[in-house]
């Protein structure tokens, strides 16, 4: 059974001023099948966190490992964790005009499967999916994230989650700007890849709502870059009446 | 990212209406003229020539040019006709003057030229395709007209390949009714250097559609032009440039609307890459008073790749009517964005496949535009080509045959 052992991550993000530390000894195990919540006040490295994962450029881990069934993931390029079974389902997912969504998903699916997808039932999946996360089929032609609406962008990530199954998701944040249906059916999506894959999970958020569509096995918080607290899904309920006030003592609130 | 967008739609007449940055007086009031004494060997401070690296340009201007730097090899569908004919032939020098010193001495060091003539009413079933080919490096001027007889139809394209210096005029002339694309390859090898003025002009309710594709040579500069001769004309310019180290290639265009109700769009795009890459766009339109119910929109965005590379982009569109159907123009030169690389990357796409899905993607929809199959296959390829180089220099690995 895959797992992602996270280790004592120390990360940096680059500024005009230097490298500034964000995180500051991160320790997480994740197992196939599990559900994780990440919750934290803004500014708590939360997104460092799933940035950090996936090998973004701009973040430098300085200390720490990262492992996934004991391969060494700090020493992959981006694309080599996408292709070793890590997703991250962007906040802000990025315009490439010209490239149009079939283009990009069997681009993709082609990479991290080693082969094309057959051509028969690879047409009917996509669609399949689509249908189901009421993505329009005009979509499809169109030139990945160009014009779509925030909404639109966080159904696109999760299509991808489906389509590509990996071993595990970080979900940076996909709960953020959307309404109360669309967070219904991008949860759904969730609870579909779970079912269907064993993925495990690793959901990031600020909020609580979501939680109520997807249930998390363990609730991490996350204050100044690293775990302050650790419990299961009734911790989640006691940050919806209480906030983050105790961890933060500054004032910082929470809305659900 | 540096962009400019404008709509021109509702704009007053104010005699010579203008921004960005503005060459000194009107473009109509530039001088153009079949005489070499009208139009000096500039230095190089001139407007037209301020981008320009005159000094690698310095042996196109001279008086007299060799005839032999270039072959021309005309392949011609059934219902063309191909001529050479003597420079003092009636039909030449019908698609306007000369307007700086590369064109005005190509018009004159020529000796002969290549007529290619699409007759009335003739639909031609094949492309004409001129091969221009490079044999030595004596400055040569040559020249070739590109007739479109009224209610004709043809595609034609002129293919530069091998080693020239070579000073070109390619005249354009579309007759009422007629549709015609041109297109024109610069397929150089290095070394070469290519000065090209192509002075169109565009009749009733005829249609030009005009390419230009640039990959090769030390130095390419063309001016295209285009002049509406009588209402419901339409043209369309489409051009394609990539750029690598130590290359300049500059594209200046000028459409004059001097009579009602024409159409008219460019849009050219560029890649860069590599240290003293250099690309000039220069987009002149003209609006005149008598042009009322004109439509005009230009493009230019320039994609570049790599650090060292430089990108110039001047729209420019004077307006001398209020009485116009829509006139707008947009420029924008941005670097290759790094948070597309790693959004395709994080979806399992390696490296070189991510930068050449969203190099083709910046010219894809343009791609489609220029509508002549052969041309866009090879430019699928060039452009794979030109990637190939790039990628070697980012990875370190040498660049596949």
């Amino acid at each position: 059974m895959p797992t992602l052992e996270i280790r004592d991550l120390h990360v940096s993000v680059e500024t005009k001023e230097g490298p500034k530390p964000i995180l500051r000894g991160v320790d997480l195990t994740i197992a196939s099948g599990e559900t994780h919540a990440i919750m934290g006040p803004n500014g708590s490295g939360k997104s460092t966190l799933a940035s950090a994962l996936a090998g973004h450029p701009k973040y430098e881990v300085t200390s720490g490992t990262v492992t996934l069934d004991g391969e060494d993931v700090l020493a992959m390029s981006v694309d080599e964790r996408a292709r070793a079974g890590l997703f991250l389902a962007m906040q802000y997912p990025v315009e490439v005009p010209g490239v149009s969504v079939a283009n990009f998903l069997r681009t993709a699916k082609t990479a991290i499967s080693g082969e094309a997808p057959a051509l028969r039932t690879w047409g009917k999946e996509v669609r399949g999916a689509m249908e189901n996360l009421r993505i329009d089929s005009s979509f499809a032609e169109r030139s990945v994230n160009e014009g779509f609406s925030g909404g639109e962008k966080k159904r696109h990530e999760i299509l991808q989650m489906e389509l590509f199954k990996p071993h595990f998701a970080i979900l940076d944040e996909t709960d953020s700007g959307l309404d109360v249906d669309a967070l219904r059916v991008v949860s759904e999506g969730v609870n579909r890849a779970k079912e269907t894959t064993d993925v495990g999970v690793l959901l990031i958020t600020h909020y609580t709502r979501i939680l109520r569509y997807i249930k998390p096995d363990f609730v991490h918080v996350f204050v100044d870059g690293r775990i302050a607290e650790e419990g299961g899904p009734e911790l989640a309920e006691r940050l919806e009446a209480e906030g983050y006030d105790r961890y933060v003592g500054t004032g910082a609130t929470m809305s659900a | 990212m540096t962009a400019t967008t404008t709509d021109h739609s509702r704009a007053v007449a104010d005699g010579a209406h203008s921004h960005g940055l503005v060459p000194a007086g009107s473009r109509a009031e530039r001088v153009t003229s079949f005489d070499l004494a009208d139009i000096p060997v500039p230095s190089g401070r001139e407007e037209e020539w301020r981008f320009s690296p005159v000094a690698r340009l310095q042996p196109l201007f001279a008086e007299t040019l060799a005839s032999d730097g270039v072959t021309v090899t005309v392949e011609a569908a059934p219902e063309v006709k191909v001529e050479t004919v003597a420079r003092d032939d009636a039909r030449l020098g019908k698609a306007g003057k000369p307007g700086d010193r590369t064109a005005v001495s190509a018009w004159n060091a020529v000796t002969e030229a290549t007529v290619v003539t699409v007759p009335a009413e003739a639909v031609a079933s094949d492309v004409t395709s001129v091969r221009i080919d490079g044999v030595s490096k004596d400055a040569t001027a040559q020249h070739l007209l590109v007739h479109a007889e009224r209610h004709s139809e043809a595609v034609v394209v002129i293919d530069h390949r091998g080693d020239a210096l070579l000073n070109q005029t390619v005249e354009v002339v579309v007759e009422d009714g007629a549709q015609l694309t041109v297109v024109s390859v610069q397929d150089w090898a290095d070394g070469a250097v290519h000065a090209a003025a192509h002075r169109s002009t565009v009749g009733r309710d005829a249609r030009l559609k005009h390419v230009v594709v640039t990959f090769g040579g030390d130095v390419v500069r063309i001016t295209p032009d285009a002049t509406f001769t009588a209402p419901g004309g339409e043209v369309e310019m489409v051009g394609l440039y990539f750029a690598d180290a130590d290359q300049h290639q500059e594209h200046r265009l000028f459409v004059d609307h001097g009579v009602p109700s024409c159409k008219s769009r460019v849009t050219y795009k560029g890649a860069l890459q590599g240290s003293g890459a250099h690309t000039v766009w220069v987009g002149d339109v003209l609006i005149q008073a008598e042009a009322e119910d004109t439509d005009t929109y230009e493009l230019n965005r320039n994609l570049v790749l790599t650090d060292g590379a430089r990108a110039d982009s001047v729209p420019n569109l004077e307006i001398e009517t209020g009485e116009i159907a829509g006139a707008g123009h947009a420029s924008a030169t941005g670097r290759f964005d790094d948070e597309q690389l790693f959004y395709l990357m994080a979806r399992g796409i390696p490296e070189t496949d991510a930068r050449r899905l969203v190099v083709r993607g910046f010219f894809a929809e343009l791609i489609d535009e220029i509508g002549v199959a052969s041309v866009e296959e090879r430019l699928l390829a060039s452009i794979e080509a030109e990637l190939e180089k790039s990628m070697s220099v980012i990875t370190g690995a040498p660049a596949a045959e």
